[in-house]
Order: C-alpha cells, then sequence, then structure tokens
C-alpha cells in the first residue's frame, strides 16, 4: 500500500460512458437502495465501469458514476482511492495480484517475485504487448495454499517458479489454463493428500452411519412379518449425526418433499429432527423415510 | 436526566449527551482532537478516552452516549472515571502514537501557541520517541488562496472534512487513501468553493491548514485581542481582532450562539488587508487644477465653509454608507437638523424600507437563533448565500435537522440545500398567496412559518410594491402570531438597520439617495463613507471615509474617518440587535473618529453640535431612542401594526423578476475592494462560475 493517485492525464481516456448494457445493470443496482440512498450503489457501479474500462478504473468514471448518483466528486475518489481493488491506472489484460504476506513470503513469493519482475517488469507497469502487469498485494486468504497470485478474478495456488512461468507462458499464449492449486491437490487438503479420516470403512456406511443400514434392514424385516408399513422409529438409535458418504454432502439437494417437515437427506439438520417433526413423521405410517427416495 | 459519577462526583445529566460532555458537566477536562460540539461525531482520534467502570478497556468517551451506559448490579448509577492511571496511560499510548508521524516543526509552524496538539502533548506527551523509523511525509495540497497546507502536520482528525460537508454544504473536501496515507485533499485540488471556508483553520486542531494570508507573520501571543463587531454583512457576527502595534492582523470569530455560533465568513475574516491598503489618511481639497492635494484639517473646514454658507437647506444632503456606525449617523443627522435639511438617506440600494412603517418592518423578526424553530421557509428574492453567510449556515442547519420545506422566488442560485422554485418575481408570490400549488398549503400548514425578503425583491423596480405585497403574504400565511413573527428582512448592509433605528431616512417631501446623486439635485452632498451611489457632476461633494474607492473619486473634500477596527461604535444587526464594537487600533496618519470630525466641522462652520465626547454623544442617543442602550438586546416588536401599516400602502407593482443579488460578493464595500485577498477570491469566484457555465 503506497499514496494512491489518479494516473496521469496522458493515459486518461477523454470520455466515458457505461455501454448500453451496462447502464441497464446500473439502473438494477441503483434500484436496489432505498429513495435518497442511491448513493449506497457506488461501489458496484464504480467496479462495473473498471470491468468495462479493462481493469482500471480511469478519472471519466470517477466522475461519471458521482454524476450518475448525485455524489459529489470527492466522495466517489474517496472510496476508488479506499478500496485497492479499483486500480487507478492501466494495467495489463492478465493483471497478476502476487500475494506477499507472511505465510506466503515463507513458502517462496519473493521468487515468483522475481519472475513477475523479470517477465512482466516493475510493480505497477504494462508490458508492451499489454498481456500483463503485476502488484504485490497483502494477504488474498489462501494461505494453506501458498504461495499464490490472483490474476483478473481467479486464484492459482501452490505456486512454484516453473509452474507459475509456465502458467505465465499459458495465459500469453492464450492456452487454457488451470484455475485453484496448480499442484492438483484438492481445496487445502495437506500437501500430498489426505493423512486423516483415510479409511474407506468410514464411507462404505458399515461405521458412520450404520443405523441407517440397520434401519433399512428392520424396516424391510418388519414389512414382511406384519405385511404393512409399521410407524417409523426415531432415528435416535443410530450413530451421531454424520452424514452418510462424502459424495452425498456435495450433492445439491431438492427442497424437502411437501408434507414432511425433515430436511433432506445428507445435511445435518436431517438427522437433528425435532420432537414434533418425529412424531408428525410416525403419524404418517404412509409416508416413507425421505432416505428412502 | 441521567445520574452519573464523575470522578466521584455525582452528575445529573440528559441521556443525549456523549461522556464527553458528561464528563465536562461533571468539571473534567477531555483531551480531544476531532470531537467538536458542532459537528458530527467522528471518533477517530481516540484522545477522549475514560474509563468505564464494568468495561474492562478504556472508552473514547465521544462515541458513546449516556443512554448506553448500564447501571451497576445493585441499581448504582454508571461510574465514570477520567483521572485514573489507566486513562492517563491509554491517552499516553494514544498521543505517542499521533506525535510519531507529526513533525517537530513547531517553532515554524503557525499554529505555535495555539495548538491543541501541542497544548495536549504537554499533558500527555512524552519527551522521548520510541520510534525509529522514518516518519510519513505527506505532499501539501492546493486549497485555494485562504487556506495554507501542511500536511505532514495532519493528524486526520476529518472536523474540516465534516465542517466543509456539513456546516458550509460545500462537499469539497475528503479524505483520499486510507490508514496511513489518507490525505485531506479537494477533488484534483481545485480551490474550496465554501464562503465559510476559512472556518476550517480554526477547527484544525493542528498547524496542518493555516491562514494563508497571515502565513509566517505573527505569534498569537504578540496581539492584543478586542472584542468587535464584523461589518461585512447585516448579520453582525462576533469577532475578535488581534492587533500588534499600529495593525490590525488578523480576525477571528467570538462564540455568540445568538448570531454566529463561532462560525465568520471568509470576508468577515479576510478583509483585513483592505484596512491597510488605500487608507486616506490625511483631509485633501479638490483644487482648480481638478487635482486632490493633500491639506490641514482646518483648511479643509476652511473650504467648506465657503460651500455651505449660503446655500439653500433643501439643497444640502447627505447619505450614510454601508459601514456607519450608529453614533456617527447620528451626529451627522444633527448636523444636517442644524443645517435645516432633511435630506438624509442611508439607502444606497435604492430600498423602500423606512422607519414610518415601524421597526417590525424592516428587522429579521425571527431571529437568527429562530430560524432553527421555523418549519417552513420561503426566500423572496434573496441569496441569504451571499447576503448573509453564516445565517445561511443556519438556514442549512435547520434543514439538516429535517422536516423543512424551503421555498425560492428569485433568480436561482446554489444555496447549499434543497429548495423549490416557485417563480422569478412579484407575480409568484402573489399567485402563491392566491393558494395556488403544494407549497402554498405546507406554508399555510406550518407552525412556524417563516419568509424571508431580501434586497432582491426589494432593490428592483417598484420596490415597495414588492414590500407591501410581502406584507400582504404575511397576512395571508399569518405568519404573525402569538410568540411569533415569521416575516424577516434581511438587510446585507450593516448600518442600514441601526440608521432606520435612527430615523436617517428622508423625511416627508425630502429626496432619497438616487435623487439626490442626481444632476442638479443638490449644491452640496456629504457622503459619510457613501460609496455605493454614482454622484452626477454638479454637486460639492464632502466625503468623509476610511478608503480612496469611489466616493473619494468623485469628492471635492475628503476628510479621513475611522474604520471599523478603529473606532468604538454601535451597530444594530438584521434581527435589531443593538451590539457595539471596541476600538482596536488607532486610525492612521491624521484621519479621526467620526464623530469627532462631524463634531470639529459643525464647530468650524459656526453650529456647534451638543457634545463633547462620545459619551456625551451617546447620551444625547440613548436619551432619544432609548433601545439603543440595550447593548446584545434585541427590543420588542410590533409586529402586527407594521404588516398592517405596509399591507395598506397601494402602490402598482411590477412582475419583472427579481433582481440578482449583488455582483461581486466578494467586492461589496470599499474594506473589500481594497483587499487583495479578497480581490483574488473574486477572480476565483469568477473562473468557478465560467467553468460551471461551460
Amino acid at each position: 500500500m503506497s499514496v494512491r493517485r489518479l494516473a496521469p492525464e496522458a493515459v486518461q481516456p477523454k470520455e466515458f460512458t457505461f455501454t448500453a448494457e451496462n447502464a441497464d445493470w446500473t439502473k438494477g443496482q441503483i434500484a436496489k437502495y432505498p429513495p435518497g440512498r442511491q448513493a449506497s450503489a457506488v461501489i458496484p457501479l464504480l467496479w462495473k465501469a473498471q470491468e468495462q474500462v479493462g481493469g482500471w478504473t480511469p478519472r471519466r468514471a470517477i466522475e461519471e458514476v458521482a454524476a450518475m448518483l448525485g455524489l459529489p466528486y470527492i466522495r466517489v475518489l474517496e472510496i476508488a482511492t479506499f478500496y485497492t481493488m479499483f486500480n487507478l491506472a492501466p494495467v495489463g489484460r492478465y493483471h497478476v495480484q502476487l500475494c506477499g504476506t507472511v505465510p506466503c513470503h515463507v513458502c517462496g513469493a519473493l521468487e515468483l517475485k522475481k519472475i513477475c519482475e523479470e517477465r512482466i517488469g516493475q510493480q505497477g507497469e504494462v508490458t508492451a504487448d499489454g498481456k500483463f502487469s503485476w502488484l504485490e498485494v497483502e494477504c488474498l486468504g489462501a494461505c494453506c495454499n501458498a504461495p499464490m497470485v490472483q490474476i483478473n478474478y481467479d486464484y492459482y495456488e501452490d505456486l512454484d517458479p516453473t509452474n507459475f512461468g509456465k502458467l505465465l507462458d499459458d495465459l500469453a499464449a492464450g492456452r487454457p489454463v488451470k484455475t485453484g492449486s496448480q499442484t492438483g491437490r484438492m481445496c487445502s487438503e495437506p500437501l500430498g493428500g489426505a493423512t486423516t479420516l483415510a479409511d474407506p470403512s468410514l464411507y462404505d456406511g458399515s461405521r458412520v452411519g450404520g443405523w441407517k443400514t440397520r434401519f433399512e434392514e428392520t424396516g424391510q424385516k418388519e414389512k414382511e412379518e406384519t405385511g404393512e408399513q409399521q410407524p417409523v422409529k426415531s432415528s435416535g438409535e443410530g450413530g451421531p449425526a454424520v452424514p452418510g458418504s462424502r459424495n452425498e454432502v456435495h450433492i445439491a439437494q431438492p427442497a424437502s418433499p411437501k408434507g414432511l417437515g425433515v430436511a433432506p437427506a445428507g445435511s445435518p439438520a436431517g438427522n437433528a429432527a425435532s420432537p414434533d417433526e418425529a412424531v408428525g413423521t410416525s403419524k404418517k405410517p404412509g409416508n416413507k423415510s425421505p432416505r428412502k427416495r | 436526566m441521567t445520574k452519573l459519577i464523575v470522578d466521584g462526583r455525582e452528575v445529573d445529566v440528559p441521556a443525549e449527551y456523549t461522556l464527553l460532555q458528561a464528563c465536562e458537566a461533571g468539571g473534567a477536562e477531555i483531551p480531544r482532537f476531532c470531537f467538536h460540539e458542532r459537528l458530527s461525531i467522528a471518533g477517530n482520534c481516540r484522545m477522549c478516552l475514560i474509563e468505564v467502570k464494568g468495561n474492562p478497556k478504556p472508552q473514547a468517551s465521544c462515541a458513546m452516549a449516556v443512554r448506553d451506559l448500564r447501571p451497576g448490579p445493585h441499581g448504582e448509577p454508571p461510574v465514570l472515571n477520567t483521572k485514573t492511571p489507566m486513562v492517563k496511560k491509554a491517552r499516553e499510548g494514544v498521543m505517542e502514537f499521533l506525535l510519531i508521524n507529526h513533525p517537530l516543526d513547531c517553532p515554524i509552524c503557525d499554529q505555535g501557541g495555539e495548538c491543541d496538539l501541542q497544548d495536549q502533548a504537554m499533558a500527555y506527551g512524552v519527551d522521548s520517541s520510541r520510534f525509529h523509523e522514518n516518519k510519513r511525509a505527506v505532499e501539501d495540497k492546493y486549497l485555494g488562496p485562504l487556506v495554507k497546507t501542511s500536511m505532514n502536520r495532519c493528524i486526520h482528525c476529518t472536523r474540516c472534512v465534516r465542517f466543509i460537508t456539513e456546516v458550509a454544504g460545500v462537499a469539497d473536501l475528503g479524505a483520499i487513501g486510507r490508514g496511513e496515507n489518507m490525505e485531506i485533499t479537494t477533488y484534483l485540488e481545485h480551490a474550496m468553493r465554501s464562503e465559510l471556508q476559512g472556518n476550517v483553520v480554526d477547527l484544525c486542531p493542528v498547524g496542518a491548514l493555516t491562514a494563508k494570508p497571515w502565513a509566517m507573520q505573527y505569534r498569537p501571543w504578540e496581539f492584543t485581542k478586542t472584542k468587535s463587531i464584523d461589518v461585512m454583512d447585516g448579520v453582525g457576527s462576533a469577532i475578535r481582532v488581534d492587533s500588534r502595534g499600529r495593525e490590525v492582523m488578523r480576525i477571528l470569530p467570538r462564540i455568540n450562539d445568538d448570531v454566529n455560533e463561532e462560525w465568520i465568513s471568509d470576508k468577515t475574516r479576510h478583509v483585513v488587508d483592505g484596512l491597510r491598503q488605500q487608507r486616506l489618511d490625511k483631509p485633501y481639497l479638490r483644487g482648480a487644477d481638478g487635482k486632490l492635494r493633500a491639506v490641514s484639517w482646518r483648511e479643509a473646514f476652511a473650504a467648506i465653509k465657503v460651500r455651505m454658507e449660503g446655500t439653500r437647506p433643501e439643497r444640502i444632503g447627505a447619505i450614510a454608507g454601508e459601514l456607519a456606525t450608529v453614533e456617527e449617523m447620528f451626529a451627522l443627522k444633527l448636523f444636517m437638523e442644524q443645517w435645516g435639511s432633511s435630506n438624509i438617506d442611508v439607502r444606497e440600494d435604492n430600498s423602500p424600507l423606512h422607519s414610518r412603517f415601524g421597526r417590525a418592518s424592516y428587522l429579521f423578526n425571527a431571529t437568527i437563533a429562530g430560524i432553527e424553530a421555523a418549519d417552513a421557509i420561503l426566500l423572496v428574492g434573496v441569496n441569504p448565500r451571499r447576503d448573509g453567510a453564516v445565517l445561511n449556515a443556519r438556514i442549512r442547519k435547520r434543514w439538516r435537522m429535517g422536516n423543512l420545506r424551503i421555498g425560492l422566488i428569485g433568480k436561482r442560485a446554489d444555496l447549499t440545500y434543497p429548495y423549490e422554485h416557485l417563480g422569478a418575481g412579484g407575480q409568484s408570490l402573489a399567485s402563491l398567496m392566491a393558494g395556488e400549488g403544494e407549497f402554498a398549503s405546507a406554508l399555510r400548514a406550518a407552525k412556524k412559518p417563516l419568509l424571508i425578503l431580501g434586497r432582491g425583491a426589494l432593490t428592483s423596480e417598484g420596490g415597495l410594491a414588492q414590500l407591501a405585497l410581502a406584507a400582504k403574504a404575511a397576512k395571508a400565511f399569518a405568519l404573525v402570531r402569538e410568540g411569533w413573527n415569521g416575516f424577516s428582512v434581511l438587510s446585507a448592509t450593516a448600518s442600514l438597520v441601526g440608521a432606520l433605528d435612527i430615523g436617517f431616512v428622508p423625511g416627508e417631501g425630502a429626496m432619497s439617495a438616487r435623487a439626490m446623486a442626481r444632476e442638479g439635485a443638490l449644491d452640496c452632498l456629504y457622503l459619510l463613507g457613501a460609496d455605493a451611489v454614482d454622484v452626477a457632476p454638479g454637486a460639492f461633494v464632502i466625503y468623509q471615509g476610511t478608503h480612496g474607492d469611489r466616493g473619494a473619486h468623485r469628492a471635492d473634500v475628503i476628510l479621513p474617518g475611522a474604520a471599523y477596527t478603529e473606532k468604538s461604535g454601535t451597530y444594530v444587526n438584521t434581527e435589531g440587535r443593538v451590539q457595539m464594537g471596541d476600538r482596536a487600533v488607532f486610525p492612521p496618519g491624521d484621519a479621526r473618529d467620526d464623530w469627532a470630525i462631524l463634531r470639529g466641522l459643525s464647530g468650524a462652520l459656526g453650529k456647534p453640535l451638543p457634545f463633547d465626547s462620545l459619551s456625551e454623544l451617546r447620551k444625547l442617543l440613548y436619551g432619544q431612542y432609548p433601545h439603543l442602550a440595550g447593548i446584545d438586546a434585541i427590543a420588542p416588536q410590533d409586529g402586527t401594526g407594521a404588516i398592517e401599516a405596509l399591507s395598506q400602502l397601494e402602490v402598482a407593482g411590477s412582475d419583472a423578476p427579481y433582481a440578482a443579488s449583488d455582483a461581486d460578493y466578494y467586492l461589496s464595500n470599499a474594506i473589500a475592494r481594497a483587499s487583495r485577498v479578497m480581490a483574488q477570491c473574486s477572480e476565483l469566484a469568477h473562473d468557478q462560475a465560467s467553468i460551471a457555465a461551460e
């Protein structure tokens, strides 16, 4: 962070107006706020302006946004200079924000910085072909996967000089790149794969969620014995409230079935149904447990 | 009211007080930088930390209200401590952080000696620094000709930003960047556009914003401080004149909650250099060659005697200017009475205000503080921002409180608050009275409606008709009611109300100022600092005044008088509040007090006025006009009578749009025209106006 000023007049565009499409979008943003509070839309509007200009906020855009919201220019300038997400000078097609805060630093951000300096140039400068610019920024909140950079809207993590160099090459050449971890690790799990919860029996239903198997078996048995359905038993006898399988957690669940006040399967709340709901379920023997869908 | 215990003493304060105010009510002194009674609360300097019992950390007392405190476990009143070691340590910590980046340039800082940071560092500062890094360096900003910046010294209290945005209403200043890199500036460093911007210098607790015209010229402890009254407009702001030796060095506001709170306009503050330039310090006499030459008082009086003796009384007249005190106008009136003439007038701008309609017909009857009680305001031919900048700030203050409708008839202008434009001239007022439009019903429904009549309406063609029309409107909207008189005339000059109070207006059949200035109207014309009238050739003109301005150029004899800082005098402000200013310095050279010049002249002409000292003159004055003895008070008025007298006038009006207010705000009187600073402001205002017009 340093003193932030508008770009010199020479690089400032003479005019700025929102495109018709963006102007419509801004109307929607402004309409979100109650009458007299339209000024609250200043950040979305500035952000859209920056997107339209190509990654930076020129002076005319600040003035245009101020005029649209009926604000004095200085009020919008205050916001544009306060938030570092507004670039006040032109940036490259790929604007690299390199995290230089401690976790990234100790994991080798310095080497990435060197690469940036060699490949792109000084901070804030745009390469001659207009493709790259870079900036060292403070923590971007991906410390588990340090070192990392943000390029435009995406994070690129687990970088080292080799794969960062390749990433820049690919971007320059227009080849598709992979976002997120560059070493193929899943989210922020430990390097070299998971070290805990690795036992496959955790996920096959034999340990965690054992109640479910038993529940189904018991139900089946009773059905066979009486020839009709019995009231469903409370789920309390089962194991702890842990989702049945890993995959289930990630599948988007439909809304709970009508007439059943029970949360969809797979969500922790499903097992913590309130007594009322449990009673409600038991009074409707014709209904099946949601888990049987 | 809530009971609190402050440093062991029980106090009872309103629940909306901040802890800071509550502590002050309890007699404790709380250091602060960002907190200011008349601005919103920012809570960013952290200097006002106190200990709230039950609270593990120190509390910023400006940012917490009394109603947010909780009683003790057994219902005991909340306990605040301001003198415990914890408080002292906390404040010392804050001070140390403030001083980390503050330069050690007190020896070359204009704020030295009246600096809040300096004073508070004496109590909470440590003698050495533990900070071994580089200090922050900030570029100085250009903010216009009145405010000099030294941004290294800024401690980011944001008082200036809050003042300009909230009180002045011209949101020019802002804080760009953040944290350590926060900087106070205007948008791309354009000059500030408020006519109240000089107040940010008073508000700045450090030396970051200082007055540019006076930079590096004084130390505050060198001054003799004199209480006085401002004469740049009709508001009569309370000022303090700081003088060194024979020179007035600066003018600062005094707190007067009834009039100016603690603000003054830039013209009031920075007209100071005009008191030194272009001064008349010797009597002058126009010779046969048409050139003025310096003469002695005796010669000047002799020349006047030659011309005045034998002149018929109706061929003699006198016009008083806008800066004249009541005393000298009274002396001039007596002087003219001795010569048998009733050709006297103060209304250089041809306004129809006259004492014969009663005092309430020309006063700002609602009073300036009363604006805050009004719930609907109709501005008729007035630009209060130009004719009373501080009064305009009061209207804005009222508008910020909410639930106020403001309508304007006359020329559109940026008044710093929104208003409904209802028309351009008298026709619109008439149709408003007829009940047309939503605003008319709002005005009718208002509990305390206020009509402000200004010189735009009064000085345009048929001003008397406009005055009568406004009075009819006052009747129609029942502006005068029990405990409230909403019929208010804003007089733009300092002398007007005082002159009308003593009847310094033409008597029956006598000539008005405009008539006197016409060619062949008079043989002998006495101008008491009157510069706004163009006197046609022919008459012998005696000019008694302070500056070599328009009046002096036309004069045949010039008698050098004293400016408002150089004499003790009474002024009556637009509300009718009688105020007295004191002498801060002596007039330059041979110049004399104005009442003494008139006394001397009358003696030389063989008809001495009946007083030999200012106190004798005042005794005579108070004998005839007892209300003038009530300094700082407003004598009660008969509002209904004045409205009746005015509304019964049968005069034909015109429907022409009201005239625009004074052409050049910054150059409206002789002192301002002599001031370089005002010339700069005027030039800048013109530039800005032409940019805005593009």
